[in-house]
């Protein structure tokens, strides 16, 4: 698989993003935020985590604008895979590549912990490897990951299995992390092409460091 | 021109900021206090002296990138 991971002014988990797939058995390429075109014969397109542009005006919505994100719109627009990650969700939101908002926690922390997640749909390219119901323990650091979408919007999300992860407890109960409407951490587009979560997979890849559970997650993508 | 906006999360959507200022301020004793939001102003110098297309380019900038209208609510002053 060949793996084009974004890199904008602030971005800094691409290394970390890089790492992940490599060790998977993957190629990367970093594409910088000011090419229009993304590399020939990829397949996933991944949106780091990091602070792009500062998180001025609010985080994602400068980066939305910058050039390689046509070129992304374009690859989603005709079926190719993205995952945003942290950062990178909140710029697909920005973009309106996927549903709703992210906003402040609500408890105004930056919160970075080991944090429980429910897998609650596993039929899309990227969650298949991992069961539904099923617990997973991957990192997350964020500051803006309060999912907001309103009642329409989440009525659709639900109905079309566009909720992938929710923030629970080790038995797969929802728990309140930072507000979000009904614990989401990670939904995707209704295609189901364009994914975006707010907890960091690439940061789970070696048991010594507490999890491996993000490698299930990744890997998905192979098949 | 001078278009000064505001930005605010819509009503009904929490406001996490607003409500520890809230909370604050009760602690600090001032009573009487129904709600609090907390928005950004934005202030923008414009070079048209033309008020209906200064409002009208400004309202674009807002829907396109001042304002998320999933999350937030805005106004535009024009003066």
């Amino acid at each position: 698989m060949k793996v084009a991971v974004l890199r904008f002014p602030g971005t800094n988990c691409e290394f970390d993003t890089q790492y992940a797939f490599e060790k998977l058995g993957h190629t990367t390429e970093l594409v910088w935020h000011e090419n229009d075109t993304l590399p020939e014969g990829i397949d996933l397109v991944v949106v780091p985590g990091g602070f792009s542009y500062g998180d001025y005006l609010r985080s994602g919505s400068i980066a939305r604008f910058s050039t390689v994100m046509k070129a992304v719109k374009r690859y989603a627009d005709n079926g190719g895979k993205v995952l945003g990650i942290c950062n990178g969700f909140q710029v697909l939101t920005e973009a309106g590549l996927l549903p709703g908002a992210l906003k402040r926690n609500n408890n105004l922390h930056f919160i970075s912990k080991h944090q429980n997640l429910c897998v609650i749909n596993n039929d899309n390219a990227f969650l298949n490897q991992c069961n539904k119901g099923e617990v997973l323990n991957i990192p997350i650091a964020h500051a803006d990951g309060n999912y907001y979408i309103d009642d329409a919007g989440f009525e659709k999300l639900e109905e079309n299995g566009q909720i992938l992860l929710r923030y629970s407890d080790e038995k797969g109960n929802p728990v309140v992390v930072n507000g979000s409407v009904t614990s989401i951490a990670g939904v995707c587009n209704e295609a189901k092409n364009v994914f975006g979560l707010m907890p960091h997979p690439e940061r789970a890849l070696e048991a010594i460091l507490g999890s491996e559970d993000g490698i299930r997650m990744l890997k998905g993508f192979e098949a | 021109m001078t278009a000064t906006v505001n930005v605010f999360l819509k009503e009904g959507v929490l406001d996490p900021q607003g409500k520890a200022a809230h909370h604050a301020l009760d602690s600090l004793g001032f009573d009487g206090v129904d709600d609090v939001r907390i928005g950004k102003q934005i202030i923008i110098k414009l070079d048209t002296v033309d008020k209906a297309e200064a409002e009208a380019e400004v309202k674009e900038m807002c829907e396109t990138l001042l304002a998320n209208t999933v999350i937030e609510d805005y106004n535009i002053e024009i003066n």
